[in-house]
């Protein structure tokens, strides 16, 4: 075991905790700046496997945007400073049953699709260039999909909150 | 790389960290009094009342750093660091000069500078949001919308630099320069210079800190060092987006005799532009809330995509 799988270990291990702490914290705010704590883990990580523009992307979209968006909803509708006794609801059992299964899910999925791979971690896999090359020659039609996908989402967006008239 | 190497490069980004906001800071108190027809602060120090800035520090120092009663206080006094500490990450990728001279070379260096930008927005929500103060709340929401608005033009017109380039690396950028990118980009530097004042909640685009209508936004309830650190995450906001502007759409250390001068041109270039950030201060009222957003929506956000057009069909022609 090298140093650099120790500091992912340990990187891994922050992770999990800000995970758990995220949905356990009674108090709403706490628990979206938990997220950034594991959103943020989750870019360092993808930086010790080498993969540098998804770790700045990681920054970019989820830090500097999704949990930004997150807070500002929160502050919009309600956010007090203490803990909010209502933050449980009675979904638990159920909620955590679907979150293992997913989490399961994920885990044998994974581990079966890379079974046996190794990540050569000499030689640095994110350039830009290259995730650029892939992005536009092998993985066009997943890329075109999504971008559909996404104006659709705009879209959507634009007609929800139009004034009705 | 050698440790010595690193430990040189990490002393110099520390100190141009430390120095060129304080610089900004002064100028800022000299421009401003000059442009107002009054003298300003001139007895500390002697020669023009250089060491005001020294004896304001020291009084950020003394005073009592308090946190209101019902205040969520972990968040509360996390929020200046975390407002500051992107900044200096920031300035490690901006290249000063010609063969090497920048901190550490980042490959997506726009893409990393952005992005960490966009993470010290979060110091200022969260102290918003962490004083229990109806005026700090509004303010971090100000800030939010404001911030979450210009995020688009500025990455758009940062990406249009990036497509001309056909890079992302800053110092990449600065090695496939030409002087007629600057014609060529100007409606992009105008939106991202345009757009970077308005993420540092600088004049006209300062309502989320508006004195007259919530105080001091955010901050109002910060006192002592930990309201000097929002203060000097301001100033060092000024050096990282005029940096930023010069080295993508200036040209950074291009100029005559670059080999030895680059540095001063890069320089030169973040003051000039760092002149223009506390020139708008004096010279433009203040937007109101509603005006900032509609101008990033229909205004910088349709330049920026005119620029990105402009940029990939010319891009297609030469090539």
């Amino acid at each position: 075991m090298n140093l650099l799988e120790v500091i992912f270990l340990l990187v891994s291990v922050v992770v999990l905790g800000a995970a758990v702490l995220c949905v356990t914290s009674r108090r709403l705010v706490r628990a979206a700046l938990w997220l950034v704590v594991a959103l943020g883990g989750i870019a360092a990580q993808y930086l010790l496997l080498t993969a540098e523009f998804v770790a700045w992307v990681q920054v970019l979209i989820y830090l500097g945007s999704v949990v930004v968006l997150l807070l500002f909803g929160l502050m919009l509708t309600k956010a007090p400073i203490g803990p909010s006794p209502d933050a449980d609801s009675g979904n638990r059992p159920v909620a955590l049953t679907v979150a293992g299964a997913s989490a399961v899910a994920l885990v044998v999925l994974v581990a079966d699709a890379f079974r046996g791979e190794v990540i050569d971690l000499d030689a640095p896999h994110g350039r830009s260039e290259a995730i650029g090359q892939s992005l536009f020659t092998h993985w066009v039609l997943p890329f075109e999909a999504l971008s559909v996908l996404l104006l659709a989402a705009l879209i959507g967006a634009v007609v929800v909150s139009r004034e009705r008239r | 790389m050698d440790v010595l190497d690193v430990a040189v490069r990490v002393a110099a980004v520390f100190v141009a960290f430390l120095l060129l906001p304080l610089l900004v800071g002064q100028l800022e108190h000299k421009v401003m009094a000059h442009m107002q027809g009054r003298v300003g602060p001139m007895h500390a120090g002697g020669f023009h009342g250089w060491a005001q800035l020294v004896a304001d520090g020291v009084k950020f120092v003394q005073k009592e750093d308090t946190v209101p009663e019902g205040a969520d206080r972990r968040v509360f006094q996390l929020a200046p660091a975390l407002a500051l500490i992107p900044y200096l990450i920031v300035v490690v990728a901006i290249p000063l000069g010609p063969g090497g001279a920048v901190g550490q070379v980042v490959d997506a260096g726009i893409f990393f500078v952005l992005a960490v930008l966009g993470v010290g927005i979060l110091g200022s929500l969260m102290g918003g949001w962490a004083s229990a103060n109806k005026y700090s709340l509004l303010g971090a929401l100000r800030t939010a919308a404001q911030l979450m608005a210009y995020e688009l033009p500025l990455l758009l017109a940062a990406a249009s630099v990036a497509m001309a380039a056909g890079t992302l690396s800053l110092t990449g950028i600065l090695a496939a320069f030409e002087w007629w990118w600057i014609p060529w980009q100007l409606i992009g530097a105008f939106v991202f210079f345009t757009a970077g004042l308005a993420e540092l909640q600088r004049p006209p685009f300062d309502a989320p800190i508006a004195p007259e209508e919530i105080i001091f936004g955010a901050y109002t309830e910060y006192s002592g060092l930990r309201f000097a650190f929002f203060l000097l995450a301001e100033y060092a906001g000024i050096v990282v987006i005029s940096a930023l502007t010069a080295v993508l759409f200036l040209g950074g250390w291009h100029g005559p005799f670059s080999d030895t001068l680059g540095w001063l041109w890069m320089l030169l270039k973040t003051a000039a532009l760092s002149f223009v950030v506390i020139w708008a201060r004096v010279a433009w009222p203040r937007l109101r809330a509603d005006q900032i957003q509609s101008f990033a929506w229909t205004v910088l956000v349709p330049l920026a995509l005119a620029q990105l057009a402009l940029t990939g069909v010319i891009t297609v022609v030469i090539s």
